[in-house]
């Protein structure tokens, strides 16, 4: 397998994109939307998407820019660091991933319209409060040609923004992936007032008419798309922590070294350099695993499971453990809205849950390690 | 072996090199203090196997697998020591030979040495003949170890030795000794220590064990009066053995650390207590602590990956030893707690039913003080890789 080094692409990439994020998105960008009650920016997608970012997964003859996952990776990382807001990883990674396993010509059209910025997708798979998609129970009732969509999607994220949900319903044999706008008859869809200040939604579905034409991959075998576009999605969230937990260590390391107590900066003091360093070895372990998955992902795609779940694990607990001590070694002004690391603190809490929290991952590891 | 001979080569002709040369009491994974062969020249071997596969390890360099062929190595490129490391775990054989001299003072020689001293004390080392250990630490410099007081008085030809130094492991076993010894006494403490090679044999050197609440006594006190060390027996400069020092602690660091770390080894012990614990009927939390050791395992081994694919590509990992080594050995730690308490009352006899896993629990206890302690390695951290104010 490649060297668990960037490449020089990727080091470009990564600049590239910090340089982007840096000047268009800003934490203060994030706290104008949050206060004007946005949940995304659709002038800001249209920019990434004219800098391949929402091809990155998109083969080229298809438009994009296909760069891979470990690039997708490196991308998520960097927009976890300002907590930039997209529909990068519902629609660039998890979409385009479900997608690209399906070679028809509807699929590729689907392809072209995500690289050029002119679609966005949400997934539509939780019912209950924890990520399982094996037990989903939302009915696909074949009727005719179709099939008739019944039941409620909770924790849509950008479900209220995406122009197409990829939806998982139950079908007489197994599970069954549809492909739909958002939009069509019978779909309703409610915002949710997420503490992150993101696009997440419930959507009910009443009798919703789907042909064998909105169906991805085959009927009764979702998993076979869906797999490989959950693990995607998870790599790149776990990425987008990394990215976070980097971005709330580094407000933290910046406060230690200026404020002053006892007549001396704080980070003289041991108890708090030893807590800073113990993080600081965290989130240096976690990007190994981060970086490893990406690896696997482009090479080999089949046996990526183990290493997509340690990612989300060590992410989702490396990212927990950078907001709580970011809040606690800043004292009382880390608890404050008006300082930003409430925003790492709130957004590390919904994406710990997004795709599977660390037990949900954890057991995924002890199946594959034959515990 | 030649570099240009491509990986998948060497690996089919290691692979028959290793049917055909390991013995087959070699292969147990040489799991257990017992099992490691150290070699030098009190060495008893514990079996005509063990002797046989030292001897023929030694003649292929495979002892020492990425030094240099006329150091007595194998001159593998890092791809060939991968493929040497998986083709030795595929069939759970033993390491031929373990030394300080292979961990630490190898290392440091093939840094700071002179061709004439590599000449000298590599091969043997290689070979399993020649033991060391490590006069670092005295009872006044541990976590502060640039404050040695052992003393080297310059008598021309030769430096008169005197001093004392503690938790000497294995010195009463050891052929040779690598010590710090304070040669200028004006000088900034950091300034005035020399790196120097005592013979264990010479008049003068003396040892005393100590026993350990593991019950072994690897550990000795060792003492030094009127020892007499040729001036050709200094590796770097005089007054400049710090350097060497530091060096030679980032190896001992990373091989310490490795001991918590893997993607094979930890893994399987691990899930062989799991199945135990499952059948003592316990549970859940249990399973939940293997679950969550298994996954920092498996992310600090892809981490010493990493760092070593980043020393190849050039950039170099700076104070990462330090990290691995406060992570590796904390983990190491964690995981021997929850064998013990996966072992139940079984676990808690010396030589019980799980031979000696308690030994083997006592013992991870050092791992965070031994090579310098997890404080001294936050502290290290927070100082060099984040700047904060010391
Ligand atoms: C199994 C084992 C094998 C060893 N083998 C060898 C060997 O072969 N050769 C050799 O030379 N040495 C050896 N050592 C010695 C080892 O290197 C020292 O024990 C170690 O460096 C710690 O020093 P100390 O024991 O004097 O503890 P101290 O330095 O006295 O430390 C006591 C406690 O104070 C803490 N502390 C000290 N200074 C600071 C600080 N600045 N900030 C915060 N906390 C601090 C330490 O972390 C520790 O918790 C071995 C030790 C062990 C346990």
């Amino acid at each position: 397998m490649s060297k668990l080094v960037l490449t020089e692409e990727e080091t470009m990439l990564a600049d590239m994109a910090r340089g982007y994020l840096d000047g268009a998105a800003p934490v203060s960008a994030f706290r104008k939307m949050r206060d004007a009650g946005q949940t995304h920016d659709t002038k800001m997608w249209k920019d990434m998407a004219d800098m391949g970012w929402a091809g990155v997964l998109v083969p080229e003859d298809a438009g994009g820019s296909d760069m891979g996952f470990a690039a997708a990776n490196v991308i998520a990382q960097e927009m976890g660091k300002t907590l930039a807001v997209s529909p990068f990883l519902s629609t660039a990674v998890i979409a385009a991933t479900a997608l690209r396993q399906v070679s028809d010509d509807r699929a590729k059209a689907a392809l072209a319209k995500i690289a050029s910025g002119d679609v966005t997708y949400a997934l539509a798979t939780d019912e209950g409060i924890k990520h399982d998609p094996d037990a989903t129970q939302m009915e696909a009732r074949a009727d005719g040609n179709g099939f008739r969509l019944t039941g409620t999607k909770t924790f849509v994220v950008d479900g209220a923004m995406a122009d197409r949900l990829l939806v998982l319903a139950r079908t007489a044999e197994g599970l069954t992936l549809f492909d739909i706008p958002a939009d069509r008859a019978g779909v309703t869809r409610v915002q949710s007032n997420m503490i992150d200040a993101r696009d997440a939604a419930r959507i009910a579905f009443e009798d919703v008419e789907a042909t064998g034409e909105d169906v991805l991959g085959q009927v009764d075998h979702a998993m076979d798309v869906l797999r490989p576009a959950l693990r995607a999605g998870q790599a790149a969230l776990a990425a987008e922590m990394t990215g976070l937990a980097a971005g709330a260590f580094g407000m933290t390391v910046d406060y230690l070294k200026e404020r002053k107590q006892f007549g001396t900066e704080i980070g003289r003091f041991q108890a708090l350099q030893h807590r800073a360093a113990h993080l600081w070895s965290e989130a240096e372990v976690t990007a190994s695993a981060i970086l490893h998955a990406g690896r696997k992902l482009d090479e080999d795609p089949d046996n990526a499971g183990l290493a997509v779940s340690l990612a989300k694990a060590r992410a989702t607990a490396t990212a927990t453990l950078a907001v709580q001590e970011g809040v606690q070694m800043h004292g009382g002004i880390g608890m404050t809205d008006d300082y930003d690391m409430g925003f790492f603190m709130k957004r590390a809490r919904v994406a710990a849950e997004w795709l599977g929290d660390y037990s949900y991952h954890a057991e995924k590891i002890a199946e594959l390690r034959g515990f | 072996m030649s570099a240009v001979q491509s990986t998948e080569e060497f690996r089919a002709e290691l692979r028959g090199w290793l049917e055909a040369n390991c013995p087959e009491e070699m292969r147990d994974g040489g799991l257990g203090e017992d099992a490691t062969c150290w070699g030098g020249r009190n060495w008893k071997f514990t079996s005509e196997a063990q002797k046989q596969w030292l001897e023929r390890c030694a003649a292929k360099g495979y002892t020492v697998p990425t030094w240099p062929v006329e150091y007595g190595g194998a001159g593998l490129t890092r791809d060939q020591e991968k493929i040497f490391v998986e083709e030795m775990d595929r069939i759970d054989a033993r390491k031929p030979l373990e030394s300080f001299g292979i961990w630490m003072l190898g290392p440091a020689l093939l840094h700071f040495g002179s061709h004439e001293q590599k000449l000298e004390y590599l091969p043997p080392i290689a070979r399993g003949e020649v033991r060391w250990c490590q006069g670092y630490s005295e009872p006044n410099a541990g976590s502060d170890l640039a404050n040695v007081q052992t003393r080297g008085e310059d008598k021309g030809d030769h430096w008169l030795v005197n001093g004392q130094k503690i938790w000497t492991s294995y010195a009463d076993k050891a052929d040779q000794i690598f010590a710090l010894v304070r040669t200028d006494r004006e000088a900034p403490k950091h300034k005035g220590i020399s790196f120097l090679l005592i013979d264990m044999e010479d008049a003068g050197v003396e040892t005393r064990p100590i026993k350990m609440i593991s019950g072994i006594s690897p550990f000795c006190e060792t003492f030094f009066t009127d020892v007499k060390v040729p001036k050709h027996r200094i590796v770097g400069e005089e007054n400049r053995g710090w350097d060497v020092a530091k060096y030679l602690l980032t190896h001992e660091r990373e091989m310490i650390s490795g001991g918590g770390a893997g993607l094979s080894g930890g893994g399987r012990a691990l899930g062989a207590v799991l199945a135990e614990t499952m059948e003592n009927g316990m549970g859940a939390t249990l399973r939940a602590d293997a679950m969550r050791c298994e996954i920092d395992a498996l992310a600090i081994g892809l981490t010493l990956e990493r760092y070593k694919d980043q020393a190849e590509a050039g950039q170099g990992a700076g104070d990462a030893s330090a990290m691995l080594k406060y992570m590796g050995t904390e983990l190491n730690k964690r995981r021997h707690e929850l064998m013990m308490t996966a072992g139940g009352s079984d676990a808690l006899e010396w030589d019980g039913p799980l031979g000696n896993r308690a030994g083997n629990w006592l013992r991870t206890k050092a791992n965070s003080i031994e090579g310098g302690t997890s404080e001294v390695m936050l502290s290290i951290i927070s100082r060099r890789v984040l700047g904060l104010p010391a």
